[in-house]
């Protein structure tokens, strides 16, 4: 349980209608409860940005290169929850993303 | 002589689902959703002919179903449009669980309801079945006894609703109200205009600066808080329902309020009713005062919210209340305008009032003056204690045995 | 039931216009300055199945909305209806019956079982041939009408169906004319 218990809105407090503010996800570690992650290898990557589209929660980053092109940067663990999508999509020739068991 | 209200008013011979439409005209919402079901079909029909016609900028989408009526109705209010919609008894029924999500989600909606008889077996006559049962999804429910009412309620609801950020449905009672021509006063379109103002919602979908998410899940932690906001916000729409009836009659002349009291206020004897049957509970009650029997009425016009305490002081006096039901709960017990006056009474520790129970008119089954004599009667007998009265529900012109 | 309220059934066939002409009616009394209701009969709409409408007009607001049991006047549109529909029901001692026919007041008396003194003819299917072209005879059944009542004010009814038959047929000015010689011609005719 975490310690923010005590501090959830009241009725009084809370926007009506069930309105959620937009990207309230930054304020969360949403990959916590990950079993599996996806470990991404730089060099065989081509940076096709199929994993990148796939993704279903924008975890896979990327970054512009000297070219001004976007290339795969990594993933973002925090938000990542292991669903294995980028990996499957990774095209077979190249399987730049393998799928591990998580080490917590 | 025939005389308007307001001075610049107009008498015209409408009928209820004219006169509706006409109101909808007039309010010109952004969209408008909705599916035809008799006795309602023809306020959308005309309608609809006024947006063939470009007499009205609103969007209509004819819809497939009445699920499907509701559910395009929320997304437009849900992106910031004044929406509105319209049905009837088993359209009602198929808009059920999207009732809930407009008024959890506070969408403003408002919907011209015709009030009509549940299948089985098919009827399409008028009894109060259909919006009693969605007496619960948090609603704003106000019952019109005539074309008149129908008319300023839903003119009415509209402010209500976008201020108390609640649906509002308005209902009338079918055939009775809905396709009897009679004198109603129409105001000129741009004082109906001027008096709902323009919907200016404080968040909506299509504010593409200001994103949020609506819908999402919301569980043990959360929901529990969300639907004592809605259940609190029913209870503030009554100061807002009495606002905006005292600027109505400001402006339009008329006198508007939860209920209305006939001869109620020296009375021993009295009738609680909703709908078109009022106004003859009314002309008998006239006849009655003029014999000298202390017979009044109290016709609730705002059913959602329940003038619970309102009621209370008004009724606290009467000897004997008659509370007339235009639908049965068949819960074994009692229906539910009984449930909800009698509640309200005793949670007020008001015991002095002895309170029958009838059901009358199912289905359209005839209601006439004879039968509300006959209640009097019985109230005047029960009241003088010469009557064992009965404790369980009256029905009233059915062939029991 | 106030004193002053008038109270009619309108019988017919469905497509004779028994709705029509009691909503026309309604109109056309409102607008001489008096309240009026007018309601149909809800039931299966199909061609030729007898139908009921209903009027009520009176000095003061009306206030009900139940069914009219004890009409003050009935007005039949088909004479056929006679042999099968209950046309006299709730009629009192005096109630008015006014019947589209060519029959005499006494042979409809007889068929209809009252007072000789309760029944007014009219052949408005006759009317609605020689000035409408058609048997439509829910018009001249109109001025008909407001002949028997005897307190309603026929240049107001005239000026007034004009004037809305006028928005309605606003390219046929023959049909105006002729619907308004209709009900003229049967207001005259109406013999009790």
């Amino acid at each position: 349980m975490r310690k923010e218990e005590n501090k959830k809105l009241t009725a009084a407090e809370l926007p009506v209608g069930g309105i959620v503010e937009a990207g309230t996800a930054i304020n969360f570690h949403t990959g916590s409860w990950r079993s599996q992650r996806p470990v991404w290898n730089k060099d065989k990557c081509i940076s096709c940005l199929i994993c990148w589209i796939s993704c279903p929660d924008g975890s896979i980053k990327i970054v512009l290169n000297e070219k001004g092109t976007s290339v795969v940067n990594g993933i973002d663990y925090d938000k990542c929850k292991g669903c294995g999508i980028c990996a499957k999509e990774c095209p077979t020739k190249i399987s730049a993303i393998a799928i591990e068991q998580e080490r917590k | 002589m025939m005389k308007t209200a307001y001075s610049k008013g107009n008498l015209v011979a409408k009928t209820g689902n004219e006169v509706m439409a006409e109101a909808l005209r007039q309010i010109e919402p952004d969209v408008v959703a909705a599916y035809p079901i008799t006795p309602a079909t023809e306020i959308v029909q005309i309608f609809s002919q006024f947006v063939a016609d470009g007499t009205v900028k609103s969007e209509y989408v004819a819809v497939e179903s009445e699920h499907s009526a509701i559910s395009a109705t929320i997304a437009a209010s849900a992106a910031g449009a004044r929406a509105m919609t319209s049905t009837s008894s088993q359209g009602l029924c198929l808009m059920w669980e999207m009732l809930y999500i407009a008024s959890g989600l506070r969408l403003p909606i408002i919907m011209a309801e015709v009030n009509r008889a549940i299948s089985a077996p098919i009827n399409i006559n008028a009894d109060h079945s259909d919006t009693m049962g969605a007496r619960d999804t948090g609603w704003i429910q106000i019952y019109s006894e005539n074309s008149q009412e129908a008319y300023d309620n839903i003119i009415q609801a509209t402010r209500i609703a976008e201020k108390a950020k609640l649906p509002a449905l308005v209902a009338m009672d079918g055939f009775i109200t809905s396709h009897c021509m009679e004198v109603v006063e129409t105001y000129p379109d741009a004082d109906v205009k001027a008096f709902v103002g323009e919907y200016k919602p404080e968040r909506y979908l299509l504010d593409v600066k200001r994103p949020y998410t609506l819908g999402s899940i919301d569980l043990q932690d959360y929901y529990f808080e969300h639907r004592y906001q809605l259940a609190q916000a029913v209870i503030d729409a009554r100061d807002i329902i009495l606002d905006v009836a005292e600027e109505f009659k400001r402006t339009f002349g008329r006198e508007y309020s939860f209920y209305e009291k006939y001869m109620l206020d020296d009375a021993e004897v009295a009738i609680v009713i909703i709908g078109s049957a009022a106004g003859n509970v009314k002309a008998v009650v006239k006849e009655l005062r003029e014999k000298g029997i202390k017979a009044g009425v109290l016709k609730i016009r705002v059913y959602r919210p329940f003038p619970a305490k309102q009621i209370v002081k008004d009724l606290a006096h009467v000897k004997v209340i008659a509370v007339m039901d235009r639908s049965d709960s068949c819960s074994g017990a009692f229906p539910p305008v009984y449930s909800d006056v009698t509640a309200s009474l005793y949670s007020a520790r008001v015991l002095g009032p002895k309170v029958l129970s009838y059901i009358y008119g199912i289905g359209g089954r005839e209601f006439c003056d004879e039968q509300v004599v006959k209640v009097y009667e019985t109230l005047g007998e029960v009241a003088a204690g010469l009557e064992k009265y009965s404790r369980e529900v009256e029905y009233i012109n059915v062939r029991i045995k | 039931m106030s004193a002053k309220m008038i109270e009619i059934r309108w019988h017919g066939r469905g497509g004779q216009g028994a709705k029509t002409a009691a909503l026309l009616f309604a109109e056309t009394i409102m607008a001489t300055g008096m309240y009026i209701q007018a309601f149909p009969e809800y039931g299966p709409e199909r061609m030729g199945a007898p139908v009921q409408s209903f009027n009520r007009i009176s000095e003061d607001p009306i206030i009900i909305h139940s069914g009219i049991k004890v009409p003050n006047y009935v007005v039949i549109l088909d004479s056929s209806l006679i042999e099968s529909v209950p046309v006299t029901d709730g009629l009192d001692k005096s109630g008015k019956v006014i019947v589209n026919t060519s029959l005499s007041t006494s042979e409809v008396a007889e068929k209809l079982d009252i007072s000789i003194n309760q029944v007014y003819v009219v052949n408005a299917s006759r009317i609605a041939l020689e000035t409408i072209g058609k048997d439509i005879p829910n018009t001249p059944m109109l001025g008909a009408l407001v002949k028997v009542i005897g307190t309603l004010d026929i240049d107001g009814v005239l000026k007034n169906v004009k004037t809305k038959l006028m928005v309605k047929f606003r390219h046929k000015p023959g049909i105006v004319e002729g619907n308004l010689a209709s009900i003229k011609m049967a207001f005259n005719e109406v013999k009790s």
